[in-house]
């Protein structure tokens, strides 16, 4: 149907094709990938969130906790950025920059954790239904199209609050419950077009026990679309798990969440603070740029043609 | 056709019984008196009792679904718990305000997105591309609620153009930024995918046969290369409701505007659980609903469709 591969962002196919002609699958991919500059920068500025993110402690001028205001008095509340908080102060005295390099901890714990769920959830049902086929896949299938109905905000929202539990446990959980879907459609999708190959055919002929032909065999060749999917996927769970944390029902206070700091902040922006709540913006959307310009460079370093 | 039609509906059957019992179980088998979290700390063993019984808590739960699903059938979504308000005339009277809201989003999204989408394509790598998708990916990955927050701070407080928060007078200046933050999101996706089913439309071979005879470019994009591209568009704008239904619960949360999205958050917040459960199932089924109409006009839309 429609070519996802040509975005704005696309390199050149034509580029020196010698340097392709050896190597490896993955090896191939890499060089291409290296070529893609959005694709570059995007892992770069991952590596980079994910020093800050182990670092913080390190980098972050301030305890993120540490109300100034009984160190540096009344100026250090809702500072506005200057050398000494180059992101501000908020309303408690706090260090607005250290916070927000804190938040990066929680955003990607929260994006690597529920991906991790909806892999284990998705990849295995995904392949039970693409490869078996037959009722089992009716039943499976059903069930993707059930989730697929609601919105995931909502949903995502709904089971966080009857859990009334909003512990970082009960928000990866409940994203990975829901966010698990997108990852079925694709693995089901490769494992029903990949079960009728001769390797495939081969090893049930020699006797092999499904499970090794299902992980073994058939796995390593629909890991390129996973894999995409589920780097493009980082980036929404981030976006809702700052939602959730906005409306109250992820991360509480005194945490410091991206969301949770928007949220806080809101109310300061008719008054002329802006930067509480602008930084923590900043910070959740070059987080999810750089996700999804890594997944747009992994989809076209390794030709995945996805049906969005 | 009337055949493809029948089987539509009948395939959506299931999946709308799968959706209602999702919700019912999410709701009901959690950990925890779904009364005890209503009333938080409050409310005597007696009290108790009595909201049990009114709300058929006592019964089992075998019991309990099936009266769930006998009152769904009768348009019975159940009463509030909060203020005893019926939980569809609840909905009833807040959607005219979403419906505003999300059409004024979709048509918003649409227009711009494909106008901007088709212009990348058309003028391929130059500033403009470039420009655009960097605006659009920036789009998708922006928190919808913040970049709201921001353009009530510039447009509404700053500038003073349009009035702040609320729904007013119900006119349409209300509407403006509320339909901007929840429309950016749409317009990104739909430029994105534009262009890229552009740039394969105009690659085809009847594309380049209608510029050899000499046909003017701009008439061989508008006639003949727009009405192709944009069928892979029309569909996906069914699949957006449920984003565009996701984020509705955020904008209308920052803009405290009257609608559904709010609606579920303050029942959330307020534990009110008929109310939620109402609210979740109502938008799934707007959700099967909007896209089996999709469906339909697609096979319309594109005769291949209806003999798959």
């Amino acid at each position: 149907m429609t070519d996802v591969r040509q975005n704005a962002f696309d390199t050149a196919p034509e580029e020196n094709p010698k340097a392709l002609s050896s190597g490896s699958l993955w090896y191939e991919a890499w060089l291409r990938f290296r070529r893609n500059r959005l694709a570059m920068l995007g892992l770069f500025m991952i590596l980079a969130l994910v020093g800050i993110a182990v670092f913080a402690p390190q980098l972050a001028p301030f305890d993120p906790y540490k109300q100034l205001i009984w160190t540096e008095g009344s100026k250090a509340k809702l500072a506005a950025p200057s050398w000494a908080h180059l992101m501000g102060t908020d309303a408690y005295g706090r260090d607005i920059m250290s916070r927000v390099f804190y938040g990066a901890r929680l955003s990607l714990q929260i994006g690597f954790l529920a991906t991790v769920v909806s892999l284990l959830i998705g990849v295995p049902l995904g392949a039970i239904a693409g490869y078996y086929g037959g009722w089992i896949d009716d039943l499976i299938s059903w069930l993707i199209n059930v989730i697929f109905a609601f919105p995931f905000m909502l949903f995502v929202l709904a089971i966080v609050a009857v859990l009334n539990n909003p512990s970082m446990i009960a928000v990866f959980t409940a994203i990975g419950l829901v966010s698990w879907v997108s990852i079925a459609r694709v693995a089901r999708a490769q494992f029903l077009s990949l079960r009728e190959r001769e390797y495939v055919e081969s090893a049930r002929a020699l006797g092999l026990p499904t499970r090794t032909i299902l992980f073994k065999h058939i796995l390593p060749n629909t890991l390129a679309p996973i894999i995409v999917q589920a780097t493009l996927g980082i980036g929404s769970i981030i976006l809702m798990e700052a939602g959730l944390a906005f409306l109250g029902f992820g991360a509480q206070p005194p945490e410091p969440s991206w969301g949770l700091m928007i949220s806080d902040g809101q109310q300061y922006l008719t008054t002329g603070q802006w930067w509480w709540a602008f930084f923590p913006g900043m910070a959740i959307m070059i987080t999810v740029l750089a996700f999804n310009f890594l997944g747009d460079g992994l989809r076209d370093a390794l030709d995945v043609r996805l049906k969005r | 056709m009337f055949a493809y039609i029948v089987r539509k509906i009948l395939y959506t059957i299931p999946v709308l019984w799968g959706v209602v019992t999702v919700v019912f179980f999410v709701i009901n088998i959690v950990p925890g008196d779904p009364v005890a979290i209503m009333t938080g700390q409050r409310g005597d063993e007696e009290t108790l009792a009595k909201i049990r019984a009114d709300m058929g808590l006592d019964l089992p739960l075998g019991q309990q679904y099936v009266r769930f699903l006998g009152q769904l059938c009768r348009g019975d979504l159940g009463t509030s718990y909060r203020n005893n308000e019926p939980v569809s005339s609840a909905i009833w009277t807040r959607l005219g305000a979403t419906a505003r809201l999300a059409a004024g989003a979709l048509f918003l999204g649409t227009v711009l997105g494909i106008a901007a989408g088709v212009l990348s394509a058309v003028k391929r790598y130059s500033v403009f591309d470039y420009g655009a998708m960097f605006v659009a990916i920036a789009g998708v990955s922006a928190p919808v609620f913040w970049v709201g927050l921001l353009l009530l701070l510039f447009f509404a407080y700053t500038l003073g153009w349009v009035p702040g928060v609320g729904y007013g007078d119900g006119s349409f200046k209300y509407l403006i930024l509320p339909m901007i933050t929840l429309g950016i999101r749409p317009a990104a996706l739909t430029a994105r995918l534009s262009r890229s089913c552009m740039l394969e439309v105009l690659s085809q071979d009847y594309v380049r046969t209608a510029r050899a005879k000499g046909l003017k470019r701009t008439a061989v994009v508008m006639k003949h290369a727009l009405k192709n591209a944009m069928i892979p568009v029309v569909t996906v704008i069914g699949t957006q409701i449920s984003s565009l239904l996701s984020g509705a619960v955020l904008t209308e949360s920052i803009f405290a505007w009257p609608g559904i999205g709010r609606l579920s958050v303050d029942s959330l917040l307020a534990r009110d659980l008929p109310m939620i459960r109402g609210v979740v199932v109502f938008m799934a089924v707007t959700f099967l609903v909007v896209n089996l109409l999709v469906d339909i006009s697609y096979a319309f839309l594109d005769p291949r469709i209806r003999y798959d």
